[in-house]
């Protein structure tokens, strides 16, 4: 017994370099709408840009004064890499709270009723995510030389640390979107990131040297992705010697999509 | 001849220990609309979501329109349409730009993407509200386009998830009336409820389905022979009583009699006129119920006729008691 065949309708099934275009096409189609919901709920966008904004201010004058610096660094100058950083972390939250939204809300399962790329969703939230950051980055730039950063460097290498912190951020944002899919909640999913996010950002070289740490913190703090990308991003910055650093800031972000990006798709695969 | 458009066979679906899906077996024409009752947990919702190529099955297989479900599920998807319980839309688009994004996730062309979406809206009764965020919806808006969003690429086959759930009895009719235009143009429909009446009004075929199996698969109108078109509770002083009317009223032709403590359960094709021959031949014996109620014949009834206890909610069924239900 069987049903009778039906031809499928006049869309081909994609296959080789039309499946590639196609999974391009669809990832496109999400990221737009995650955009959108950030032109349509401000909030979302103003909420996620005052808070790294009071960082700045926070620790340019309030606790800036009190840490000491090797040379005549200034402290903005040595601030702000570690904000670009710290603040496109905080923001790939946003993957982990949109996909579990989208999970708990029956949208996810209608995705996967659908003749699209399965890698789309998650193609096409961490994309948004990237652009959002562009934005934001824009944003932080602006506010610290408002507040009197300088490059020491030049346009070119600075260019090149925020496209550290571009691509950090969007590596990031896969480890945040497996959480996501894993929790299936967006409260708890703030919940579960935090306690991760709070140690790799504040036991980090993004806001205070780590040699003024305890040694066993300083062995975590020199040794994290936070801390290699807010290193190579302050040495193109400050003109210091960074081939190496961003060598392994780039390690570590390959490994990290290397590890979360399949986990991530899996956990999709798995949710209804 | 009339054609198959869904074939399930064996299909079983196991989450941890509970059989969500033990093997169950049907078929459904083409162009008719097909029912799945059964009461929260029996399955439903899990069969519906391995048609979709939502879930794979971990047993059996189900074919629609020729096509296997897993290993062939790319092309699946170009055929079916899928409503779930929830309102799978997004609120912060506007309804136009839902439709929009499902059309462009079902690869359709721009320009046609348009005039479906538009003519969705149209169709829905969205159009005033077209260019509003969803979430300015009210709960039925949101239903009828969550229902219109798995039509945008006009699937020949569409699965509604208890389509009517949280709608107003307005609301309701309207739905009934768009899922029956979409039947006449040719669309086969399987939709999943928890109505008895609903599963009546609408589909051709039901089955009915308890813990993951199947346990009546007929028309309605031949399910509900069995049952009586109205079922009369009377509710008598004591379960002595109440014994005494029901050994009464089963002697009584054209009549169905069940008793279950104090009250006494009357199903019949002839409603009313049996309804007075019931009441005479109480009386006669000296016997006034102290209560009354006349309704239609609802899922449970169906449950009780066909396994001999009533239709209960499983959410989260325990491995015992699906045991239990395999031994009954």
């Amino acid at each position: 017994m069987s049903t009778t065949a039906v031809d499928l309708p006049p869309v081909e099934i994609r296959r080789g370099a039309g499946r590639l275009a196609g999974t391009a096409h669809d990832s496109f189609a999400v990221a737009a709408r995650n955009l959108i919901a950030y032109r349509r709920v401000p909030q979302l966008l103003v909420f996620s840009t005052i808070q790294p904004v009071i960082f700045v201010l926070m620790f340019r004058y309030v606790f800036g004064g009190a840490i000491k610096l090797p040379a005549n660094l200034p402290y903005v100058d040595y601030l702000m890499p570690g904000i670009f950083v710290q603040t496109v972390v905080f923001g790939s939250l946003a993957a982990a709270i949109g996909l579990a939204t989208d999970l708990k809300s029956g949208l996810l399962e209608r995705f996967r009723s659908l003749p699209m790329a399965r890698s789309a969703v998650l193609a096409g939230r961490t994309l948004a995510d990237l652009v959002r950051n562009v934005f934001v980055v824009v944003l932080m730039a602006a506010v610290g030389f408002g507040v009197g950063f300088r490059i020491h460097s030049g346009v070119a290498p600075f260019l090149l640390g925020m496209a550290l912190v571009l691509l950090f951020g969007y590596s990031m944002a896969w480890i945040f979107a497996t959480v996501g899919l894993a929790v299936g909640d967006p409260e708890a999913a703030q919940a579960a990131a935090f306690p991760v996010l709070a140690p790799l950002v504040f036991a980090s070289s993004a806001f205070v040297p780590v040699s003024t740490m305890p040694g066993w913190l300083q062995a975590f703090a020199k040794h994290q992705p936070v801390s290699a990308t807010v290193f190579a991003v302050r040495d193109l910055v400050l003109g210091t010697p960074a081939t190496t650093d961003v060598l392994q800031a780039l390690g570590w972000m390959a490994g990290i999509v290397v590890i979360f990006a399949p986990l991530a798709v899996r956990r999709y695969r798995r949710s209804v | 001849m009339t054609e198959t458009a869904i074939l399930v066979e064996g299909l079983a679906k196991r989450f941890g220990d509970v059989m969500a899906l033990d093997g169950i077996d049907f078929q459904v024409p083409t162009g008719t609309i097909f029912g799945l009752l059964g009461p929260n947990g029996a399955g439903k919702t899990t069969a519906v979501r391995v048609l979709a190529t939502v879930l794979t099955p971990d047993g059996g297989r189900a074919e629609v329109l020729g096509h296997d479900v897993v290993r062939d599920a790319e092309a699946v998807r170009y055929l079916i349409g899928l409503a779930g319980q929830n309102a799978a839309v997004d609120p912060n688009l506007t309804g136009r730009e839902n439709l929009r994004l499902i059309g462009r996730l079902t690869q359709l062309q721009g320009r046609l993407i348009e005039t479906r979406a538009a003519e969705i809206l149209e169709r829905f009764g969205l159009m005033d509200a077209a260019d509003r965020p969803v979430r300015t919806y009210s709960g039925g808006m949101r239903r009828r386009l969550d229902v219109g969003a798995a039509l945008v690429h006009r699937p020949p086959v569409l699965f509604l998830d208890e389509p009517t759930t949280g709608l107003d009895p307005e609301g309701r009719n309207e739905l009934w009336a768009v899922i029956r235009e979409l039947v006449a143009d040719g669309t086969t429909v399987l939709l999943t409820t928890q109505y008895l009446e609903e599963a009546d009004r609408l589909a051709e075929r039901i089955v009915v389905v308890d813990h993951g199996r199947v346990i009546a698969d007929d028309t309605p109108a031949a399910l509900k022979s069995d049952l009586g078109s109205t079922v009369t509770e009377l509710g008598m002083s004591g379960e002595k009583e109440a014994e005494r009317a029901h050994s009464l009223i089963s002697g009584l032709p054209r009549v169905h009699s069940e008793r279950e403590g104090a009250t006494v359960r009357v199903s019949s094709q002839e409603g009313p006129r049996v309804l007075i021959e019931v009441l005479r031949a109480l009386d006669a014996n000296g016997i006034t119920p102290s209560s009354l109620t006349v309704r239609e014949p609802s899922l449970d009834d169906v449950f009780l006729a066909l396994t001999g206890r009533h239709a209960e909610s499983n959410p989260t069924p325990q491995a015992s008691d699906l045991a239990k239900a395999g031994v009954a």
